[in-house]
């Protein structure tokens, strides 16, 4: 099962109703796959898209991904039976969509301790990504994302948000910016991942682009992705460059010397290194290494 | 029997066909005797004209029973030509004949299969014999083999003798009365008539066939006047929606789009990929999105090609059109863009499929080629193609040109995916072996890129995309992968007769297809 | 377990199969395959089918399979789905480890 150090830069859906696009997602380079029971699932045909993700998670899962179930809305009559298919299927994480509250995330952490119990599971080895998708769930972001040990990363949903806020959904995305800091925010505080919401128009890679700068320069860790055509793109912003991976290396380089020197202030090219870009350096080696880039000697 | 180097079992004898085994991409040479022409001198006829009606035009050929007669292929599934000849020699009561068409693309209504039932026809060769006849020639409909040959072994066996024709019926989409002929335009036009000079000017009779009779004389001209005997006039040569379908948009299939891709992306990784370059893509789904990705990577880099190959397709003519391509070379038109293109740049070039494929010319473009993108039906761990036969034993394909592009071509790269539906398409051993596996140099699938250790250029493609983050694989592990997810398919089962032979492009045997059990 | 109605779950979709359940009560079962993939995977199938029909306990079935293809997980996860719509149960998830 992938680590909690394993890169998020991507999430991709995929319907729970499927079968041909269940079995061609494996293939692309989304980093995380979350199979879905909620909005692409007929109300029909919820029974049978929870015996078809379980069978898949649980007898075919995908090698080398983060593998998530999406399960119905904490209100829907479906969730109940979602989590114990869910549980069972032992995927990565449990999506749940639209969280307003830590009371929510609680309730429903304790019925996946119950399952993992009746179950032989683990206990704790489920964790949980809660969809902030309205004004109330931005509202609590930070509780949320504290309300258990097993929340892992909190996504925003930018088209519900919206839809709650009255606000018009729009490519620059202003109306979404104070909601993009809030989650952020609430996920530094608690330790969590943050994951940026959707860029609707898969025809439009320019607007995917600078969409995409906007929520790595915020400082996201993931995006989650509409279409296979933008996973090559999304990862891109998360994977360091060549210059990145240098120029950390360089820096590591000169503390590691100062510290030999026993130097008091650390410099390089002209510039004085501080803790922060200490850490940066040692974050773009971890997002390189775990993107499976080879660092060698810095050139 | 006797086993080929491929370790495959050939009978020594199939019929009238007289097995020679292969030994060896580049193991057959070309022999030392003069090429081979049933063409004769003939006093040129002063003035008047050629034209005749079909029926006439076959007996003024002289053909009789158990004579050979061949066509070409290039009015695709369009094609109304061959029917209308089969039928007007079955109604002069013309038997037996040898039938060798460049390719059979599934005709309906009559099919060829009517044709062999009657006693019309008795032998087959072709490239390709997919549809209603490769179904019913695999369920044993033919007392003789049928037997299947690369696009550059035709033109080789007609040059050497293996393939005699006594007379070539040519369509045309424009003729005149003297006998010049083109595709090039006319309502059905069909652009290059590549696959026809061989037999224009091998045949011991050539009669063109035309719908569109024009003022004398025709131009711009493709077969000449000088190999023509007869010109019949038909009142319909194709279903021009057919010849000249529009445009194929690239496919939406984000899986198909993944594997063109990653096509694009190892040639562009490759250290060929420079000022000058050549390539080859074809016409398949991936193969035009792979197109599309290379005209891409091309501008990114700003790097143009010398030539472009082969089959031709609205997406290449876009690449010459925005100055990306210099020569188009182009020996097939798979669409109506391609079609007309020819007429209107000088360097837009109709060539012969010899000039194109044939691997005992002093010259053929292929062997000019760095990169040639192939599709496949089946890919074995030791990197060898099938592109003849499905899994279910069905005719699902024809050889076309991809043995001899991946023979000549630096890299071959063939894509496809590791599974289609529960069909596995990576596989322990190929059930029909065309292209041998040591002329292939990548396979590229959804799941990664698998490199031939056996292909020349291995070590340095290997260190070129060592730089990318493009996934290298096994092909050992594609297969297992396609398993895990589809089972162990059972074996097809098959009789002890051999319904096809698969000729390598030096006229040797690299496998046979038996009678498959229904 | 029994049978009580006509139930059916999946589509005609590429990599998809359709499974029509029918009771038969007192005559066993009785299965009508029709697949893309007949030729390679029959027994397979056939395999898969009686399988999930005994996990459930039940003896009498008309199954009509139309198969485009799916992988033998799809083909379990759909029977289970039509037999718990056509013995009208829903599907006991605590029995499952």
């Amino acid at each position: 099962m992938a680590g909690k150090t394993a890169l998020k830069r991507t999430s991709l859906y995929v319907s729970g109703s499927s079968p041909v696009n269940m079995s061609q997602a494996i293939f692309y380079n989304e980093d995380c796959l979350v199979y879905d029971l909620e909005d692409s699932v007929p109300i029909a045909e919820k029974d049978a898209a929870r015996f078809l993700v379980y069978n898949t998670v649980r007898y075919h899962r995908p090698k080398d991904k983060y593998v998530l179930i999406r399960v119905n809305g904490i209100y829907s009559e479906f969730l109940d039976d979602d989590l114990e298919a869910a549980v069972r299927a032992r995927p990565d994480a449990i999506r749940i969509p639209k969280v307003e509250s830590a009371a929510e995330v609680e309730r429903i952490a304790k019925r996946i301790t119950e399952i993992e119990q009746e179950a032989g599971i683990e206990v704790g080895s489920t964790k949980l990504w809660c969809n902030i998708e309205s004004y109330p769930g931005v509202l609590n972001a930070e509780a949320i994302a504290k309300a258990d040990e097993r929340v892992e990363a909190l996504a925003l949903g930018a088209e519900d948000f919206t839809a709650s806020m009255k606000a018009t959904r729009t490519k620059p995305g202003w109306e979404i910016f104070y909601a993009r800091n809030a989650v952020l925010m609430a996920c530094r505080s608690a330790g969590v991942e943050a994951l940026d919401a959707v860029f609707s128009d898969i025809n439009d890679m320019e607007g995917l682009r600078a969409d995409t700068t906007l929520t790595k320069n915020l400082g996201f860790d993931g995006k989650t992705v509409v279409h296979p055509r933008q996973i090559d793109i999304v990862n891109s912003y998360f994977t360091p460059s060549k210059k990145e991976i240098n120029y950390a290396l360089r820096v590591l380089a000169a503390v590691e010397e100062g510290k030999k020197l026993n130097k008091g202030a650390i410099t390089l090219d002209g510039s004085m290194i501080d803790k922060p870009m200490e850490l940066r350096a040692l974050t773009t080696l971890a997002q390189a290494e775990a993107a499976g880039i080879k660092i060698g000697g810095a050139e | 029997m006797v086993k080929n180097c491929m370790g495959r079992e050939l009978p020594e004898q199939v019929g009238f066909y007289k097995v020679k085994p292969y030994m060896g991409p580049f193991a057959g040479k070309p022999g030392d005797q003069p090429v081979v022409s049933r063409r004769k001198p003939e006093r040129s006829p002063q003035g008047g004209s050629k034209v005749k009606t079909l029926e006439e035009a076959i007996v003024a050929s002289g053909l009789k029973d158990g004579m050979s007669i061949s066509f070409h292929h290039c009015f695709r599934e369009g094609d109304m030509v061959i029917s209308q000849v089969l039928t007007a020699i079955r109604k002069l009561g013309i038997k037996n004949l040898s039938f060798n068409p460049s390719a059979v693309v599934n005709i309906k209504n009559p099919s060829i299969v009517d044709f062999v039932k009657d006693g019309t026809i008795s032998r087959i060769s072709a490239s390709g014999i997919r549809g209603e006849l490769g179904d019913a020639v695999l369920a044993g409909l033919m007392d003789e083999p049928v037997v299947l040959r690369p696009h550059g072994a035709r033109p080789r066996a007609i040059e050497a003798g293996e393939v005699s024709i006594d007379v070539a019926f040519i369509g045309a989409s424009a003729a005149d009365e003297y006998g010049n002929a083109t595709g090039q335009i006319g309502p059905n036009a069909c652009g290059s008539l590549g696959y026809a000079f061989i037999d224009a000017t091998s045949a011991g009779k050539v009669v063109i066939v035309t719908d569109n009779l024009v003022d004398f004389p025709l131009a711009p001209v493709s077969i000449s006047q000088m190999y023509v005997d007869h010109v019949a006039v038909v009142e319909k040569i194709g279903d021009s929606d057919k010849i000249g379908a529009g445009a194929a948009r690239m496919t939406k299939n984000p899986r198909d789009l993944l594997i063109a891709e990653r096509s694009a992306d190892l040639i562009a990784a490759s250290r060929l990929f420079k000022e000058g370059f050549s390539f080859q893509t074809g016409a398949g789904a991936i193969s035009i999105a792979a197109t599309i990705y290379l005209s891409e990577r091309m501008e990114e880099r700003g790097i143009k090609a010398s030539f472009a190959l082969g089959g031709m397709t609205a997406n290449i003519i876009d690449m010459f059109r925005k100055g990306q391509v210099r020569v188009l070379e182009c020996s097939q038109s798979f669409d109506a863009v391609a079609a007309r293109a020819i007429v209107e740049d000088p360097n837009i070039l109709e060539i012969d499929n010899a000039l194109y494929a044939n691997p005992f010319t002093k010259g053929s473009l292929l062997s000019k080629l760095n990169f040639g993108v192939l599709a496949a039906l089946e890919v074995d761990t030791d990197f060898n193609v099938n592109i003849l036969t499905g899994s279910s034993g069905e005719m699902m394909g024809g050889l076309g040109g991809g043995p001899d592009v991946a023979t000549d071509a630096d890299i071959s790269i063939v894509t496809l995916p590791v599974v289609r539906g529960r069909t596995p398409s990576i596989v322990k051993r190929v059930f029909t072996l065309c292209t041998p596996g040591d002329t292939i140099a990548a396979v590229v699938t959804e799941a990664g890129i698998a490199l031939n250790p056996k292909h020349r250029y291995y070590a340095e493609l290997k260190e070129d995309l060592e730089k990318t983050n493009l996934k290298l694989v096994s092909i050992e592990y594609l297969q297992q992968l396609a398993e895990s997810m589809t089972g162990v398919p059972e074996p097809i089962e098959t009789t002890d007769k051999v319904v096809c032979i698969v000729e390598y492009r030096d006229g040797t045997v690299i496998d046979v297809i038996h009678q498959i059990k229904k | 377990m029994q049978l009580k109605k006509p139930a059916v779950v999946g589509t005609l979709e590429s990599c998809d199969v359709q499974i029509t359940l029918f009771p038969n009560p007192g005559k066993g079962v009785e299965i009508n395959l029709d697949s893309i993939v007949k030729v390679m995977f029959e027994k397979s199938i056939l395999q898969t089918v009686r399988e999930e029909l005994e996990k459930f306990q039940i003896s009498d079935a008309i199954v009509q399979i139309n198969d485009k293809g799916a992988f033998d997980w799809v083909i379990r996860a759909r029977m289970q789905a039509a037999i718990c719509r056509s013995a009208e149960v829903a599907f006991d998830w605590k029995g499952v480890s």
